[in-house]
């Protein structure tokens, strides 16, 4: 009797959960004994880190995408049709053009997307870099600004947490230039008390604001976005004015999540070691999607991939799920447009910022163009 | 404290060991996503939280209900009493 593992959603998570898979298990694929299915709403993978780079005008579009069925084993399939209901108590997953999977082991790997809908006239009035159509729309807005203020505002929950920090440092960097920084007013805020969540990086951004000249507002949660006086409010009472309002909206999961009542807002709430959704002893869930209240980054679900590809091989040779997850995470941090630094941390050692240097913004730099070797589970 | 003990909270978030995005951000992402009236416990491992989010509370006039300090971690109350 064969076995089918169902991966739904073709991001990094899932892609390298199918490609590893068919690795670890070869033979058994070959025999038809495992069957591996990958089940994705977009035929194009998309490398989101790279928007980052795009925004200013050192990437474009085609180096950030590759055709999904090409970074996929041949021997995985790939359903290029949306999953629209998730039937947990009947081992099923339904697809939008009607057919349904049946699975032994499922793994849902959804994703987040920024939903600005979230704050009164954030989406008319914010711009983002999250997502592609909202990266052109804001590189355009940038390419004409003369100066002026600028505020970045961040929602919560949002994946890739150092992303607010490199924007603002990289901004900085490219204003100067461009010659026009005495020109530009930039205000940071967060949400907590300090520059970011993680301590020791939030110290290095003490350190070097005032170096930059980059101001911050801290304790700030967005409340609305008044669009025709162009300010925006926080719920602790502070407004902005702004000339361009630069947004890490608040992130949601795939409705498929919240539709099949496997968690609210989109997130399944999972075992922070098994990475198995609680109460499931079939299903896997990976990255962004899980409600662990842990960094939402491409490392995330990388390092958690590892673990349930041992774990799906263990349970079908042996019946056994032996490894953890040990909650490792792995972050550039772009401090300029010239340097660099990294953080990793895990459920039990917080992160140690290493001082910025052009080393590991080149090594940075090189991952971008290697990155596709990360979902082929090779690297 | 007794009191407290025997809250069941309608959300509880364990960051412990979560260094990023940490507790006070695990608890105003719920305070926010939650219904008026749910309660939110976040178990933090930092003592710090026991003072910042009653702080944090206080400014934007949600309800504290307090923390519990157990064998080291700290169990944190909040109550959402209106929209934010």
């Amino acid at each position: 009797m064969s076995k089918r593992v169902v991966i739904v959603g073709g991001g990094v998570g899932g892609t390298i959960i199918a490609n590893l898979l068919v690795k670890k298990m070869r033979q058994e694929v070959k025999k038809g004994d495992v069957i591996i299915d990958v089940v994705s709403d977009n035929p194009i993978h998309f490398y989101q880190p790279g928007l980052l780079y795009m925004l200013i005008g050192l990437k474009n579009q085609d180096e950030l995408t590759r055709d999904e069925r090409k970074l996929l084993d041949p021997m995985i399939e790939l359903h290029l049709h949306p999953a629209v209901k998730i039937d947990k108590d009947k081992n099923e997953v339904h697809l939008k053009n009607g057919v349904i999977l049946n699975y032994d082991i499922l793994v849902i790997a959804t994703g987040s997307k920024p939903a600005p809908e979230v704050i009164p006239g954030l989406r008319e009035g914010g711009n983002w870099f999250y997502e592609l159509d909202a990266c052109l729309k804001l590189r355009h807005e940038l390419m004409n600004f003369k100066g002026g203020k600028i505020v970045l505002a961040i929602g919560l929950p949002h994946k890739c947490p150092v992303a607010p920090l490199e924007v603002t440092f990289m901004l900085d960097d490219w204003f100067r230039q461009k010659g026009i920084r005495d020109k530009v007013e930039y205000t940071y805020t967060y949400p907590i008390g300090r520059l970011h969540g993680l301590e020791s990086v939030a110290n290095l951004a003490a350190k070097l604001f005032p170096e930059r000249d980059i101001k911050s507002e801290t304790l700030f949660n967005m409340k609305e976005v008044d669009v025709n006086k162009k300010t925006i409010t926080s719920i602790e009472g502070v407004s902005l004015k702004y000339d361009l309002l630069i947004t890490i909206p608040p992130h949601k999961g795939a409705q498929v999540i919240e539709d099949s009542g496997l968690g609210q807002n989109g997130f399944i709430p999972t075992d922070r070691y098994t990475l198995k959704m609680e109460g499931s002893n079939n299903v896997y869930v990976v990255g962004d999607t899980t409600n662990l209240p842990i960094s939402k980054a491409g490392s995330t679900a990388h390092f958690e991939s590892d673990i349930i590809v041992e774990n799906i091989a263990s349970e079908i040779r042996d019946g056994l799920t032996p490894f953890r997850y040990d909650g490792k995470v792995f972050c550039f941090i772009e401090t300029s447009l010239t340097k660099g630094t990294y953080i990793m941390f895990d459920y039990n050692n917080p992160p140690n910022v290493v001082a910025p240097s052009s080393l590991i913004h080149w090594f940075k730099l090189t991952y971008n163009k290697v990155y596709w070797l990360t979902p082929m589970g090779i690297l | 404290m007794a009191d407290l003990k025997d809250i069941k909270a309608d959300v509880v978030v364990d960051a412990r060991g979560t260094y990023c995005p940490g507790p006070l951000m695990e608890l105003i992402k719920e305070m926010r996503q939650q219904p008026v009236g749910a309660v939110v416990e976040v178990i933090s491992g930092d003592a710090g939280s026991a003072k910042d989010v009653p702080e944090w509370l206080k400014k934007v006039n949600q309800e504290f209900l307090g923390v519990l300090e157990e064998n080291n971690y700290w169990r944190i109350f909040a109550k959402k009493t209106k929209e934010m």
